[in-house]
């Protein structure tokens, strides 16, 4: 795709705005790992069968292992003495900088297959990268999150196929969830500030790469699923700089009621 | 929480009539053999190793699965027990009880 129209404005959430940029390089990283984790979290109980209600967990709590560790790192940059508690359950909304796909509502369970391969196919093509970082915990992080992700991108294709090539009803649904979410794919690859710095540091990616990889991948994923690639959009969300869409508040409400009420409360 | 419920239990009801059982075989380490470990519901030997994996290997369980369609094992008749293993009771000669094991060897 051609990148879309809109150029992107840095502005930064209060409380962060004089951390580190790899601090917050690690919490963009680590941010979307913890809210798709917390929202993959939600279907436990509630899945179609329980085979699948164990594999979403599995998923979820992969990436909330990886956030733990991030997390972690970005507390150790920052140097304000943040644990990765702190980090998860006390920053205020504008301070999380997840991409704003990955708080986006559940729906049914194509949606949230949908949702899945699209931020999968994105992680595996940025892991991939990320493991020649030349920061070396980067570096050693992405090392292991590649073969969780590798999985995550496995079970989740998998399932887009059988629905999208399965029954008209099937088709037609999980078809209408990618038209849906497709509009906050933009945002992964639209480079800022931040993004630039990174990679001129030699620290992450261009963006660039990592979308020709990720446009591969989810091509391929889509043309064996029967669907159809949505158009691009000219417009970005931008939550990987603090800017969310509704649904991160509700996340948020249930994620740090435990913390807000009984502040360092412990298992 | 925006997972859609199921209160009358309809798709878990569809799903243990449409989807097969499968069995699952699950190898501890290069050299041992597979062993059975339960069985569960797929739609495919794909999927079925999928799921095998997710919930049978979540603590470093397993390095190898396989997978078999539970209509496709042939067993014998509880009815036909007698038959089949009451004679093997009164030949104990048939266990490996009788010889002296040398001290040197170990393992057996």
């Amino acid at each position: 795709m051609s990148g879309p129209a809109v150029t992107a404005q840095t502005t930064e959430a209060p409380t962060l705005g004089g951390s580190p940029p790899l601090c917050r390089y690690a919490l963009r990283l680590g941010d979307l790992g913890l809210i798709l984790g917390q929202r993959l979290g939600e279907w436990v109980g509630h899945a179609p069968v329980l085979e699948e209600d164990l594999g979403l967990a599995n998923v979820s709590l992969d990436l909330i292992g990886q956030a733990r560790l991030l997390l972690t790192y970005a507390g150790e940059v920052e140097g304000r003495g943040r644990s990765e508690d702190d980090l998860a359950f006390l920053r205020e909304q504008g301070e999380y900088l997840n991409p704003t796909l990955v708080e986006q509502p559940n729906g049914d369970f194509g949606e949230t297959i949908v949702r899945q391969v699209l931020i999968d196919a994105f992680q595996l093509a940025l892991y991939e990268r990320l493991t020649s970082s030349a920061d070396e915990r980067i570096a050693a992080i992405a090392e292991k999150a590649v073969k969780e992700t590798r999985y995550h991108l496995r079970y989740s294709s998998n399932w887009l196929v059988r629905l999208g090539d399965g029954t008209p009803e099937s088709h037609a649904r999980v078809q209408s969830s990618l038209e849906r979410l497709w509009r906050y794919t933009a945002e992964l690859f639209e480079e800022d500030d931040l993004d630039r710095d990174m990679a001129a540091r030699g620290i992450a990616p261009r963006l660039a790469d990592v979308h020709g990889a990720w446009s591969r991948s989810v091509e391929e994923i889509l043309a064996e699923a029967t669907l159809e690639r949505p158009r691009d959009v000219p417009y970005s969300w931008f939550g990987k700089r603090g800017e969310h869409s509704e649904h991160l508040g509700y996340i948020l409400t249930d994620m740090q009621y435990l913390q807000r009420a009984h502040p360092g409360a412990r298992w | 929480m925006n997972a859609p419920t199921d209160p009358k239990g309809e798709a878990a009801a569809a799903v243990s009539r449409e989807w097969p059982l499968y069995e699952v075989f699950i190898r501890a380490r290069a050299g041992l053999d597979h062993k059975h470990v339960g069985s569960l519901h797929a739609t495919d030997a794909r999927m079925a190793i999928e799921h095998a994996r997710d919930l049978y290997t979540r603590r470093q369980e397993g390095v190898s699965i396989w997978v078999v369609r539970s209509s496709e094992i042939a067993a014998s008749d509880p009815q036909d027990a007698d038959a089949l293993f009451e004679p093997a009771r009164d030949k104990i000669y048939r266990h490996p009880t009788f010889y002296d094991i040398p001290d040197e060897v170990k393992t057996l």
